[in-house]
């Protein structure tokens, strides 16, 4: 079963695609350009269509998805936590 | 499927275009006519009433745009004739040449000096006259170039991004590849990914015409921002979705123009291309506004993909909508035409999902229903540029 999926390899963030994610949850990734598994701990609660950060991001780091730049990070995030508004902001306006 | 061979039952207008639908539209010019518009298609059953807030003391660019989308929007091969009511003659009868020229029946009713029961029954006699010819049309086989389409998305999400945009851009792919007429916009939603855009432009001189009406759009949001525009672009519907930033929005919407077709053009709000291939229509990013806009543009057929939900329709295009998020197909279904939700569980790829929606386009041409047709979705709202006189 995939409960996220990676756009390609090098992406930072997953997303994630079932309901009910919860923190502890050991989850299945798909990497979808190179068609790969990946396992991976959830370490938040995740909402279905929200993103799990896939390493350790510190304040001013860049995310990337679709392997390019989608905003700067805000507050530190680490690797399975949930990654939305409250730690990533828009380089652009 | 190959859709190059594929053949679609259409209605062939006076100018050649094909459509899919066959309504007979009642056109106000302006605010003032609605109500006069709506009781002669309230009386003659068929036809359809297309009421909209605007058409006084526009005046300039924003007047030619008023024009060129009711012009367009009557001129659209999916209408079979136009009754355009207004309160004046002089611009009625300039909404009513622009149509004319199309070939298309087209008759023009003014409200002063004459009051809304006499012009309505005046025009409900021309409507009686359209809809009595529109019904004795008939379809015709076509090939599958004849048929225009448009996109835009809506209430995007992240499932939109790795579901229903690369679905989109499957099918338009092929389209374009049968040699059909395609159209995207959205010009701020690009914004992250407008180098990405830019690099698929077929000559640098396409190229240049999309970045200066990218940098147009993108100082109309720096003059009037007070915020970083969250809530806006991406929406509050998008950021429940899991989208967070324009950028990570912009890179989902880009899915939709495929991996392989080239930007052959660009077109202003509303205008009609003049050659097949994928065109980039400068536009807004709210769904009914770019949906008018392909309509008046000569559209017969919209791919609408959403994430959280949207449930747009238009008057006179078909739109289809294609969802890839699991909630949205179970708690939303009677809006969703395309489910693409397995492609997040890997039970479908991407081919098979891009010929999904292929076929429910062609099934759409030939006269099924959508969900917003159904459902009875008309949404038709005119963008304004600026301030009345």
């Amino acid at each position: 079963m995939i409960h996220f999926v990676v756009h390609e390899e090098g992406d930072g963030v997953g997303v994630v695609v079932v309901e009910g994610v919860k923190a502890g949850q050991m989850l299945t990734g798909w990497i979808m350009e190179q068609d790969k598994e990946v396992k991976f701990k959830a370490r938040s609660d995740i909402p279905i269509g929200h993103k799990l950060a896939l390493q350790d991001f510190g304040k001013g780091d860049t995310v990337i998805k679709y392997g390019v730049d989608i905003g700067r990070v805000v507050a530190p995030i680490a690797k399975g936590e949930h990654l939305h508004v409250h730690n990533v902001k828009t380089k652009r306006w | 499927m190959n859709i190059k061979k594929a053949k679609f039952w259409g209605y062939q207008r006076e100018n050649g275009r094909v459509g899919v639908r066959n309504h007979v539209i009642v056109l106000p010019v302006d605010d003032l006519s609605n109500a006069a518009a709506e009781a002669v298609a309230a009386h003659i059953k068929g036809t359809m009433a297309i009421p909209h807030p605007y058409g006084r003391l526009q005046f300039g660019a924003d007047l030619d745009l008023h024009f060129r989308t009711l012009i367009g929007t009557g001129t659209n091969p999916n209408v079979a004739a136009v009754v355009v009511i207004g309160i004046e003659p002089g611009w009625t009868k300039r909404v009513v040449d622009g149509i004319a020229a199309s070939g298309k029946p087209v008759e023009g009713f003014s409200i002063e000096l004459n009051g809304d029961i006499s012009t309505v029954a005046a025009a409900s006699r021309a409507a009686y006259r359209f809809m009595k010819h529109a019904t004795t049309l008939r379809r015709t086989e076509h090939p599958i170039r004849d048929l225009w389409v448009s996109t835009k998305c809506g209430e995007s999400d992240t499932t939109s991004g790795c579901g229903a945009n690369p679905t989109v851009g499957d099918a338009f792919d092929k389209l374009y590849a049968a040699g059909s007429t395609l159209v995207f916009g959205e010009t701020t939603e690009l914004t992250g990914g407008e180098h990405l855009v830019a690099a698929r432009c077929r000559t640098p001189e396409v190229r240049r015409q999309f970045m200066a009406m990218f940098d147009r759009y993108q100082e109309v949001i720096n003059r009037h921002k007070t915020s970083d525009l969250s809530e806006s672009q991406p929406t509050k519907g998008n950021i429940i979705g899991g989208l967070t930033t324009i950028e990570e929005k912009a890179l989902g919407n880009i899915q939709k123009i495929g991996r392989k077709c080239k930007v052959d053009g660009v077109l202003d709000k509303a205008e009609a291309p003049t050659g097949k291939g994928l065109w980039f229509m400068d536009s807004s990013s709210a769904a009914a506004e770019m949906v008018t806009l392909c309509a008046a543009a000569g559209y017969a057929v919209h791919f609408f993909p959403t994430g959280q939900g949207n449930v747009i329709g238009n008057p006179i295009l078909p739109v289809i909508k294609i969802c890839a998020n699991p909630r949205t197909v179970r708690t939303m279904s009677e809006h969703i035409d395309v489910d693409t939700s397995g492609l997040l569980r890997r039970e479908l790829n991407m081919d098979q999902a891009g010929d999904m929606l292929l076929e429910c386009m062609l099934r759409t041409a030939n006269g099924e229903w959508t969900a917003a047709e159904l459902l009875g979705h008309r949404e038709f709202v005119l963008t304004r540029l600026y301030e009345s006189a």
